[in-house]
């Protein structure tokens, strides 16, 4: 018998601390929110977050954008020749970039980039003893090292969402243009006349709760880690996992959420 | 005055403190000795709010340290870290003046940078060290700072965890002495964790000997070698024998 249980047991153990943890998290990210809204505020720490989450992501975001853009019109192109209807290249790269991919891609690459980043470096923060040093010195941690980064990230990834997916949208256009010999006003107005407001409203809404999930990810594994470098090694790891599956469960959640008829 | 009552605090099955009775009177110098594990940094954190005690009472001037508005309890404090604790993101000046430029102690910018100069000074470093980084800093330049950091603010009470760790016996001397006088030029109230008996000697007024989650032994600094506890004895003498348990 208890052959039978102990998986069904360990499963439920696992579970219930899973639940536990995403509890944890979500409490964490209301108190962070609180934080964000109530004094005092750091603005030094929001520009350097900005800087940091927002404008150096931009190269990184680009070239994953222009890449993805251009290989999504070589795809559409030849799969469409198979039924002939090549000639939606400018609107599905339109709508593939600006609903899906843009904001996943940007919203993965942030988890690379910045959620690893932050968890990083508050965890060697943490190890290091300058997160009590910031309580003694009478500084919440909340309020001068997550409250920034969630702000930023909030306020900077739809940004780069829709910077995301207007490159990912020229790359398609390049390639069309370039070498699949479409006519550069007509692919420009296709994809124009396509989009609706509903797509670059859920662009950015996702970009805004991935942002969100990616900063409050790398802030919680960074103030959680364990003890020396295998602390930090772990959260950061930690972090990014956690940032790249709920990135990709929110996405499925707001695609729902927008696109269910 | 700082007084521990019956302070407990666990940490899964392992109790740390296990009734940790201790006074510390104002404007001394109260040194806390013991082996490594023993609690030592967790009581000292306990007081600052750092870790909650399971139980017990601290208070400071006989209010409960755990009332009462926290940013003024811990404006009265400054500490120096055992590695330091420096903010690798800021230039030297700004980890001094830290808590000068922002909060209930800001002052403008310049004054700000201004008084970290001068502690910068008083703890031997010179202002053009002030815009480097923490870690283009040596060991004991990076203590020194923490050290400066620690008074920027001219608290009533200064805590150091393991002033003299990882410095050599010359940069470890000039640290003690650096502690002693400044503790004394400002009238402070000083608890020190340390492992160096000569640390003891040059900082303390007071020693408390921290063993099995208890105050061991507590009396003046000049009655500690002649304590005649065995405790206390083995652990100034450094010897493996006796009831401390050493690992070979």
């Amino acid at each position: 018998m208890s052959v039978v249980l102990s998986p069904l047991a360990a499963l439920g153990r696992n579970t219930l601390a899973g639940l536990a943890v995403l509890g944890r998290i979500c409490s964490f990210a209301v108190t962070a929110f609180s934080h964000i809204l109530r004094p005092p505020y750091y603005p030094r720490e929001v520009m350097h977050a900005l800087l940091q989450i927002g404008w150096l992501s931009l190269p990184v975001v680009g070239l994953t954008a222009i890449f993805t853009g251009g290989a999504l019109a070589l795809q559409i192109y030849a799969g469409g020749a198979r039924f002939n209807a090549e000639a939606v290249v400018p609107q599905i790269v339109a709508i593939g970039m600006v609903r899906e991919l843009g904001p996943v891609l940007v919203g993965l690459m942030i988890a690379a980039r910045v959620t690893s980043s932050i968890a990083a470096e508050i965890a060697t923060m943490k190890v290091t003893e300058q997160i009590d040093a910031l309580v003694t010195l009478s500084t919440h941690p909340m309020k001068y090292l997550v409250a920034p980064r969630v702000l930023s990230a909030l306020l900077t990834v739809p940004l780069l969402v829709g910077v995301g997916d207007i490159i990912g949208i020229l790359g398609g256009y390049t390639v069309a243009v370039q070498k699949l010999d479409f006519n550069a006003a007509t692919y420009l107005q296709n994809t124009v006349d396509f989009l609706e407001m509903r797509d670059i409203a859920s662009s950015l809404v996702k970009g805004a709760a991935f942002g969100v999930i990616a900063a409050v990810m790398g802030c919680y594994f960074g103030m959680h880690s364990g003890r020396g470098a295998m602390g930090v090694g772990r959260a950061t790891k930690g972090s990014v996992q956690a940032a790249a599956i709920l990135i990709l469960a929110a996405n499925f959640v707001l695609t729902g959420v927008f696109f269910s008829v | 005055m700082i007084e521990l009552r019956d302070v407990h605090k666990a940490f899964g099955s392992n109790r740390v403190l296990r009734g940790v009775n201790l006074r510390i009177e104002s404007g001394t110098s109260m040194v806390i000795i013991g082996g490594s594990g023993t609690g030592k940094s967790v009581a000292l954190k306990c007081i600052l709010g750092l870790i909650q005690p399971d139980s017990g009472l601290i208070t400071l001037d006989g209010q409960d340290v755990t009332t009462g508005d926290r940013d003024a309890f811990l404006a009265r404090f400054g500490m120096l870290f055992q590695g330091g604790a420096l903010f690798d993101s800021l230039p030297v000046w700004q980890n001094v003046a830290f808590r000068l430029l922002r909060g209930s102690l800001k002052r403008p910018r310049d004054e700000a940078r201004e008084i970290a100069i001068e502690k910068l000074r008083r703890v031997g470093l010179k202002p053009e060290q002030a815009d480097l980084f923490p870690a283009e800093l040596s060991g004991g330049m990076q203590k020194r700072v923490g050290l400066a950091r620690a008074i920027a603010a001219e608290p009533e009470i200064i805590f150091f965890d393991e002033p003299t760790t990882g410095l050599d016996p010359i940069m470890s001397g000039v640290i003690n002495e650096l502690i002693r006088e400044i503790v004394v030029e400002m009238g402070a109230t000083a608890m020190t964790i340390t492992h160096d008996m000569t640390s003891v000697r040059a900082i303390a007024d007071n020693v408390a000997m921290l063993h099995d989650g208890v105050i061991q032994w507590t009396g003046l600094v000049a009655d500690m070698d002649q304590s005649g506890d065995p405790y206390l004895e083995q652990f100034v003498t450094g010897s493996a024998e006796g009831p401390i348990e050493a690992v070979r």
